[in-house]
């Protein structure tokens, strides 16, 4: 823990922040689609953050083992303060025993077996105290996933997991040629109707698209954007305002935000509030008390519409 | 080396080669003769055993596909609707309705001591109860001080008291789960369905862990089922055998008084497939007389009464939706590859019949890498499956052990909701099995259904679902056919016919010590066979004294 000092000083100044439910991401797709990959490539680029990472027990191992640094006999020790442990059919038990860690992790990631339905595993996680979904992110093998959805067996599995996709991955795409990868993204939009869709190679999503930008957004922000794939904007909210129209309005598909968390004081006047956007999913909840005010919206490089945003966002108000 | 000769009215020894005899020599556990007295003399001096000169021996029972945490559930209230034999010996009486049952859990209630303490059910199948489910205000009638929680008969569904979700942290407004149908209050109703939506509930109603796992005397008192039921060879078909299990398992099967030889098999679950078989490999070397390791059980989908069995083409009679896979069709194949390949068998449940389309289709793939003549490789459940998937099963060596009391127990919902009519009168098809040339077994899948193999016989002999239905009168099979299914077809399907399932000098002496000969009951009344007790590796249990 000394290792990371300065991370727990930040931490230990937010005390707050220990109320909010820890945010759950799950990582749903086919086998083969990335999944793996894409857990690695977060413990990799987590930068302070302590995610733990819940893998099915159907699988090998998954984590590289450059990343591994003490192995016990339930939980996998992982650089950065991360940790790593495995769930078979009880997946609720191993979610309450993550709960009671001396260590809280900041964020737990749930890779889902490849026949899992995400939805499911979403509505689960929903019943457990201390804990709540923070987007479903579904992986898409650019090359196999036309063929796979009509696959007489497992089609239909592949379908229910786009369906309750809010991000869509489409990984592997410097496999397929561009018309292919257009077609993919015109027919993921039917597909996965409530999903923004992204497209990676190897995996390598950025950490705040897939995982949203942690318990305190707009601090994130501020330590900037390492790999430079992505894009934000920070939607300072000094004033109260109405969130439902705002929500309403950062979904809209043509402002591609991927993801976007902040705090708000509400009108008409109640305790201050926090807003949660995963693709075209809006949730408003309560907010740790003196939360920062404050909304960061994130998306991929190149489609993030700054202005727009800013004069969507002042529209709404 | 002392030899002991049982004299009995009839030994009906299932070996073709000499159906019945009258005396059997034992030695060390073996058969050493099967004939007459003069036949079984010649072996050289014995001790004669006149117990059971009025009693027929027939041979111990192989029940195929069973849970041994049946010992374990009886430790709870029994809200069955059926009458039930507990491990003692003493009958449950079926409740009738939902009054008993929650007089029943009231009278249990009143001898407890903690008022903390969980009050905990089992067996409840509201199906027969007007269908509807049992609620929280019902159950906060038994206590609303303790939390209590009844389980459904299908072991997928969870009933609980407000006190119950109150500790859950659920008994409030707002929550939204699938599987946790809300009142006009907005509060759950205390119906619990599927795993997920069970597990945090589980925890509080002293269903922790020891549901799925047998623990020790949850063992023993199987056991005791065993002997009262005339099975002297037990499987526990999806155990995770972690250390601590396999140590107590070795332990308690050791004991001089332990009756039956049990069978575990190895879940797929916590091991990828290239950690799993080396794991089962080493298990099987560990196996004693009386715990047979070294097998795998896969679970390819769901159940078909529940929704989440894969059918193919057209899917559920009531328009629900395909049901889940358990497994990835790569994940199966891969499991096959490396089992056929270290000479290890796997069982596959698989109930819809696009499951066993599956199963077949890879196992067919995994043949062609590693030949095998003899794999033996069992599909468990295969309610649904067609004359072509048996013939494709018998061109492939495989065995099926047919579920054949959900005939009488579901039959009536499979017609009326399921599957509808056609397919309801194939389901559990064993005519066709055998006349495919499927090696065929027959099972309870205890918990589920209660342990019995002659109630299973009955089942696929008689056919008739709950209401008096006989389901597809094409696919009985005939009293000696079942009997063979519940001895020497069960052992086949655990590659134990070697060694147990028939009474045939060399083999274990297993017996099933009867008051008549189940081959000249009338078909309707082979359910009814007295039994008095058991024969296990040479030792006598009678039912009377376990």
């Amino acid at each position: 823990m000394s290792k990371f000092g300065a991370q727990c000083k930040v931490d230990a100044s937010l005390p707050q922040q220990m109320s909010e439910p820890l945010p759950v991401t799950i990582i749903g797709g086919y086998l083969g689609a990335g999944k793996t990959t894409l857990v690695n490539h977060l413990l990799r680029t987590a930068q302070g953050r302590k995610l733990a990472v819940m893998v099915n027990e159907f699988g090998a191992l998954p984590i590289d083992e450059d990343l591994i640094e003490a192995q016990g006999d339930d939980l996998i020790s992982i650089a950065g303060g991360c940790v790593c442990c495995t769930f078979g059919s009880d997946l609720s038990a191993a979610l309450i025993e993550l709960g009671k860690l001396p260590v809280r992790p900041d964020q737990v990631v749930i890779e889902c077996s490849g026949v899992a339905i995400p939805s499911a595993i979403a509505a689960s996680v929903t019943l457990l105290e201390g804990f709540a979904p923070d987007g479903t992110v579904v992986l898409v093998d650019a090359e196999t996933i036309r063929t796979a959805a009509i696959d007489d067996y497992i089609g239909d599995t592949i379908l229910r997991q786009l369906a309750d996709a809010d991000l869509a991955v489409i990984n592997k795409a410097d496999l397929v040629d561009v018309p292919t990868l257009s077609a993919l993204e015109s027919w993921l939009s039917d597909t996965a109707p409530r999903a923004k869709t992204i497209v990676s190679e190897h995996s390598k999503v950025p950490l705040d698209i897939a995982l949203g930008l942690g318990a305190t957004p707009i601090q994130s922000q501020q330590m900037g954007h390492a790999d430079g794939l992505f894009d934000s904007i920070a939607l300072p909210c000094a004033d109260p305002l109405d969130g439902e129209p705002l929500a309403k309005a950062l979904t809209d598909p043509k402002l591609h935000i991927t993801r976007a968390k902040g705090f708000f004081d509400p009108i008409p006047d109640g305790p201050r509030k926090a807003l949660h956007i995963v693709g075209h999913r809006w949730d408003i909840t309560d907010s740790p008390p003196n939360a920062p005010l404050g909304i960061v919206c994130i998306g991929v490089k190149g489609q993030f519409e700054r202005d727009l945003i800013r004069k969507t966002a002042k529209e709404a108000l | 080396m002392k030899t002991t000769v049982y004299s009995a009215k009839n030994i009906v020894t299932m070996n073709a080669q000499k159906p019945d005899a009258s005396h059997v020599a034992v030695r060390d556990g073996r058969i050493l003769a099967v004939g007459s007295s003069d036949e079984v003399a010649t072996w050289g001096p014995y001790e004669l055993d006149e117990q059971f000169a009025d009693k027929v021996l027939f041979p111990g029972l192989v029940e195929g596909h069973a849970h041994t945490m049946e010992g374990t559930l009886w430790r709870y209230v029994y809200c069955g609707y059926f009458d039930r034999m507990d491990p003692s010996g003493t009958t449950h009486r079926g409740n009738r309705s939902i009054d008993t049952v929650l007089e029943a859990l009231k009278a249990a209630e009143a001898k407890m001591d903690d008022p903390d303490s969980p009050l905990t059910g089992w067996q409840l199948d509201p199906i027969y109860l007007d269908n509807k489910p049992v609620t929280r205000a019902q159950l906060d009638n038994v206590s609303a001080t303790r939390p209590i929680g009844v389980l459904n008969a299908s072991g997928h569904i969870l009933y609980a008291n407000s006190k119950a979700l109150e500790l859950a942290s659920l008994l409030k407004k707002g929550v939204n789960h699938p599987g946790i149908p809300l009142g006009a209050d907005g509060l759950p109703t205390g119906e619990l369905k599927g795993p997920d939506a069970m597990a945090p509930v589980s925890v509080h109603v002293g269903m922790s862990g020891s549901i799925a796992d047998v623990d020790e005397r949850g063992l023993r008192d199987f056991a005791r089922l065993c002997v009262r039921t005339g099975v002297t060879t037990v499987t526990d078909l999806a155990a995770k055998l972690d250390p601590d299990s396999v140590d107590m398992m070795l332990r308690v099967t050791g004991e001089p008084s332990f009756p039956a030889c049990v069978v575990p098999l190895r879940f797929f679950l916590g091991l990828s497939p290239k950690e799993l078989v080396p794991e089962v490999a080493r298990l099987k070397k560990l196996s004693t007389d009386r715990l047979s390791l070294g097998r795998i059980k896969l679970v390819a989908d769901g159940s078909i009464q529940g929704y989440s069995a894969r059918l193919r083409w057209p899917g559920y009679h009531n328009g629900a939706p395909n049901g889940l896979w358990y497994v990835t069709p790569e994940q199966m194949l891969e499991l096959y590859e490396l089992a056929l390949e270290a000479g290890l068998q796997i069982h596959t449940h698989t109930n819809g019949d696009q499951a066993t389309q599956l199963a077949i289709e890879k196992l067919e793939l995994a043949l062609r890498k590693h030949p095998s003549n003899d794999h033996r490789f069992v599909l468990q459940h295969c309610q649904l499956a067609d004359r072509a998937q048996f013939t494709r099963m018998a061109a492939l060596g495989m065995s099926v052990n047919l579920f054949a009391n959900h005939q009488f127990y579901w039959g009536d919902e499979h017609y009326n909701l399921t599957v509808g009519p056609d397919r309801a009168l194939r389901m559990n098809a064993a005519r066709t099995a055998l006349d495919c040339g499927v090696p065929l077994a027959v099972h309870s899948d205890a918990p589920i259904t209660p342990l019995g193999p002659f109630f299973t016989a009955w089942c696929a002999v008689n056919r008739l679902t709950r209401s008096g239905r006989v389901q597809g009168e094409h696919e009985k099979i005939t009293v000696d056919e079942a009997l063979w299914a519940i001895t020497m077809g069960a052992a086949h399907s655990l590659h134990m016919d070697g060694l147990v399932g028939s009474i045939e000098v060399g083999k274990r002496a297993d017996f099933a010590v009867l008051e008549s000969d189940p081959r000249a009951a009338n078909p309707e009344e082979i359910k009814d066979v007295e039994i008095w007790g058991t024969v296990q590796g040479g030792r006598v249990f009678a039912a009377a004294d376990v």
